[in-house]
């Protein structure tokens, strides 16, 4: 299955600089069973450029670069690395011809330093002297040319994220990479740590090195990138240069369709209080006090944002809440009962309380990935009377009911039996989200409705959220994306370090916000 | 089809028989090692087991024994527990299922007392499992180890009652008197008459494992404490989010798994020797393991697996008494090269399949 038809390209791949392309695709294609993840791919890289992959879940994009790093073998097509024609059979291989990858989910040791991971897999002998000694004069090397300075003794999993991900690519420096492919690199970071890592991809590039730069985040492609390559439905539909492009293009590129990137959010006349918690604390299993001593409250009828970079409690904050962890103090009054979070936590007696919780990690929380969708669209609910006849469980009924809401919220493939973990990241979203509004909730706690999530469906989720706030509904909305927050919220609060650091309105400004989540108050400061 | 995986029929029928033949080539290996030949020897192991009715009777003998314990192991499986303890748990509940022929047998018919058997072994088997499950529930001691011990204590507490308390006066041997006929369930050779079961000790229990079989395919898939189990086995954070406490899946699903061991007892104590006797598990509560891995989970494989070690239960004694180089140990060899192909090697041919029906598979869509 080698022959290729190379006319059938259409200029697609003409971008790149004349000299000879750091990578070059002809005509990959891979398919799993009935699904053609790649379908004719071209695609050229030009050496020393950033180059930008965008497209939506599922868009094949993720599987283009296991090809490349040898996760996978292509079922036809030619891949060149600097003109020559080679086969990539795996990740072994791809290192050895300089290709570095940066996962989106990191391959580190956590209990190991720096240096010790750095050097995992290539040791570089049987006693490991010469081989530390040699990585910690290379690893000072490469801080110095690429600025990333870090300490080769720190504990890995004592690390920040942003900090975890420098070493992830010093790993791929130290084997010698030439080209380096990141995976959704900003899916964790906050964004000032975003920002860091432009700066190292750019000194990167302009040290020669190729950079592929895989995001569904059309904002990280205008800023960073030279060059750009859109997929859809696992084809190359565009390659463009970056600085001749928009953002509306790409959009309407990778979805095939403009979009609008507005929400759209009618008055509402807000109610009474749905939700209301005073003096929460959180302490997380090692026992750090990760909330300290919130106070908020929801109306009907009302989005109450919470914006502030991941980690600063929010997380803690929705587990206590929703009743999955116990608080250590404070109380919540949900449609007017009062509740003390200290003593119950039961996420069951929560949502029979009216409380639905959208979960910020749908793969860790919201869904079990081995159970079929119509499994999957009970979780939680599993012991209303609707799903039961007596002990046993109500199969005929509760298809029919995920196959109603398969069709309400285009959930495809539209079928019940398919395991989630085989549903694009957007798809297994609209589960759980069918699964959270359906029930009828009085206060939804939503958390990163969106990460991970391709643009056309993250329209349709914002759709969803304005539609509980027009019905009344108390929405609590917990994101990292502040576009996201200014958007639907009516109301924002910040967090940081735990604490409740200043609330704004909606017409807040990015800075404003973006001061009080690095814990400047500037209120406080005036 | 995305990548790794395979096709169901693959999955559960194309890897445990390749890993099934592998094991043979290897006893066939070993069988040659020592001078004899290995086909001879497989003709006297399958005709051993299947070839004449005493033969079949023994093999499903052993193999509702392994139902029992298989199923055990596999239920607590479910719920990401590895449940170690099947050999106490069925040593135990034997204890409850004696004390309840003990006390009744001689008031009333067998099938008065057979309920009654049957409560007393899941109940004990089911409180063996309690402790553990607690442990592991409440204070994060692993299953794994707190099951195993309390295999040792199960044997020693079992010791001290049968050679001190149950033993009838006046008799040396550690075990409880006799049951009479109301104590004693009907073997299927006085059943089916028609059928020459010979002298093979096969007992209606075999029926009851089968009807356990339904029993746990219906809790499994089709309860609402089945999905629970399901999704705490699967995903731990996600049962905490969908507010299933882990400390009452956990303990739940321990006691039923010890409840299902205990049952063991029914077959062996009140079908086979009408009376408890020291160390009647025999080993069959480790058997389990292998065979709930092998049947993956699911009883009809279960089934499948049992009847497998039966067939070498019942085969390899043959096989020992037709060729006596291949001595009992011999078998014992070969009972360990099954359980270590199908169970600790059991993801050795994955790869390589799964690499083929990859290629397979994407092939027919190009097509």
């Amino acid at each position: 299955m080698q022959v290729i038809d190379l006319i059938d390209q259409k200029g697609r791949a003409t971008v790149a600089e004349s000299n000879v392309p750091a990578i070059e695709l002809i005509g990959v294609n891979k398919s799993f069973g009935p699904v053609h993840a790649n379908k004719d791919i071209n695609l050229v890289v030009g050496k020393g450029s950033i180059h930008g992959i965008i497209g939506e879940n599922g868009a094949g994009k993720s599987t283009l670069m296991s090809i490349l790093y040898g996760f996978y073998n292509a079922d036809s097509g030619t891949i060149k690395i600097d003109g020559k024609a080679t086969t990539i059979p795996d990740s072994k291989s791809a290192i050895s011809q300089g290709i570095g990858m940066v996962h989106q989910h990191f391959m580190l040791v956590d209990p190991f330093t720096v240096l010790e991971n750095v050097i995992l897999g290539a040791e570089g002998g049987a006693l490991l002297k010469d081989g530390v000694a040699n990585a910690r004069r290379e690893l000072q090397r490469l801080a110095d040319e690429y600025d990333m300075t870090i300490d080769p003794d720190a504990v890995v999993g004592e690390l920040p994220v942003g900090l975890q991900q420098r070493v992830e690519i010093l790993k791929a420096l130290y084997r010698g990479a030439d080209i380096l492919i990141l995976d959704e690199p900003t899916g964790v970071l906050t964004p000032s740590e975003a920002d860091h890592l432009f700066r190292i991809l750019r000194v990167l590039r302009d040290q020669g090195k190729t950079v592929l730069l895989i995001t569904h985040k059309l904002r990280e492609i205008m800023d960073v990138t030279d060059t750009v390559s859109v997929m859809r439905r696992g084809e190359m539909v565009a390659s463009r240069k970056t600085a001749e492009t928009s953002m509306e293009e790409l959009a309407e590129l990778m979805v095939g369709r403009s979009v609008l990137l507005e929400v759209d959010k009618p008055e509402v006349k807000v109610g009474k209080p749905l939700l209301k918690v005073e003096g929460l604390n959180v302490r997380d299993d090692r026992g750090v006090l990760r909330v300290k001593d919130v106070s908020f409250e929801v109306r009907a009828g009302e989005v109450l944002g919470i914006a502030g970079v991941s980690g600063n409690g929010q997380s803690e904050l929705l587990a206590a809440l929703s009743g999955i962890t116990r608080a250590e103090s404070g109380t919540m009054e949900l449609s007017g009962e009062k509740l003390d979070l200290a003593g119950v936590h039961d996420a069951a007696e929560m949502r029979h309380k009216g409380m639905s919780h959208v979960p910020e990690d749908r793969h860790r929380m919201g869904l079990i990935n081995q159970f079929s969708e119509y499994e999957n669209s009970i979780l939680g609910y599993h012991r209303e009377p609707k799903y039961s006849k007596g002990m046993f469980l109500d199969k005929d009924a509760i298809r029919k009911e995920a196959k109603e809401r398969i069709e309400k919220y285009d959930i495809r493939p539209p079928t019940t039996e398919m395991t989630a973990a085989k549903f694009s990241g957007g798809n297994q979203q609209k589960i759980v989200l069918a699964r959270e509004i359906e029930c009828d909730p009085d206060v939804l706690l939503i958390g990163q409705p969106t990460r991970g999530v391709d643009i056309g469906a993250i329209e349709y989720i914002h759709n969803r959220i304005m539609d509980m706030r027009a019905q009344g509904k108390a929405v609590l909305l917990v994101s990292v994306e502040l576009d996201e927050i200014r958007s639907l919220s009516d109301r924002i609060i910040v967090m940081f370090d735990g604490n409740v650091v200043g609330e704004r309105g909606a017409e807040a400004t990015e800075q404003d916000l973006g001061l009080l989540m690095a814990g400047v108050n500037q209120e406080a400061a005036e | 089809m995305s990548k790794g995986q395979l096709p169901r029929w693959v999955d559960f029928g194309l890897l445990p028989a390749l890993n099934l033949i592998a094991a043979f080539i290897v006893s066939g290996l070993v069988v040659v090692i020592i001078g004899e030949d290995p086909f001879e020897a497989v003709k006297w192991l399958v005709w051993g087991a299947l070839g004449y009715g005493e033969g079949i009777g023994y093999t499903l003998y052993y193999a509702t024994n392994f139902i029992f314990t298989g199923l055990a192991v596999a239920v607590a499986f479910h719920a990401g527990l590895f449940n170690i303890g099947g050999e106490g748990q069925a040593y135990v509940g034997g204890l409850g299922i004696a004390l309840a022929c003990l006390a009744l047998d001689r008031f009333i018919p067998w099938w008065v007392t057979f309920p009654f058997a049957i409560a007393g072994g899941a109940l004990f088997g089911a409180a063996w499992a309690f402790i553990p499950a607690y442990l592991q529930a409440k204070r994060g001691s692993h299953i794994v180890i707190t099951t195993i011990m309390f295999n040792f204590i199960a044997s020693a507490l079992m010791v001290y009652l049968l050679s001190n308390i149950l033993i009838p006066q006046g008799t040396m041997s550690p075990s409880t008197r006799n049951f009479e006929a109301g104590g004693q369930l009907p073997l299927l050779r006085n059943v089916f008459t028609s059928f020459d079961f010979g002298q093979s000790p096969v007992n209606l229990a075999f029926f009851l494992a089968l009807a356990v079989c339904v029993v746990v395919w219906l809790l499994i898939w089709h309860t609402k404490l089945g999905y629970e189990i399901r999704s705490f086995g699967k995903n731990p954070d996600a049962a905490a989010y969908a507010g299933i406490s882990p400390v009452r899946i956990t303990i739940i699903t321990m006691l039923i798994s010890g409840g299902l061991a205990g049952l063991m007892g029914i077959n062996v104590v009140m079908g086979e020797q009408t009376r408890l006797l020291l160390d009647f598990a025999g080993g069959a509560g480790f058997v389990g393991i292998a065979v709930a891995l092998m049947g993956r989970g699911h009883p009809i494989g279960i089934i499948l697996a049992a009847m497998l070690f039966g067939l070498l239960y019942q085969g390899g004694a043959e096989l020992a008494f037709e060729i006596p180089t291949i001595s009992r140990d011999m078998i014992v060899v070969i009972q360990a090269l099954v359980i270590l192909f199908a169970g600790a090697l059991e993801h050795m041919f994955r790869p390589a399949v799964v690499a083929f029906f990859d290629r397979f598979s994407s092939d027919t869509a190009e097509a």
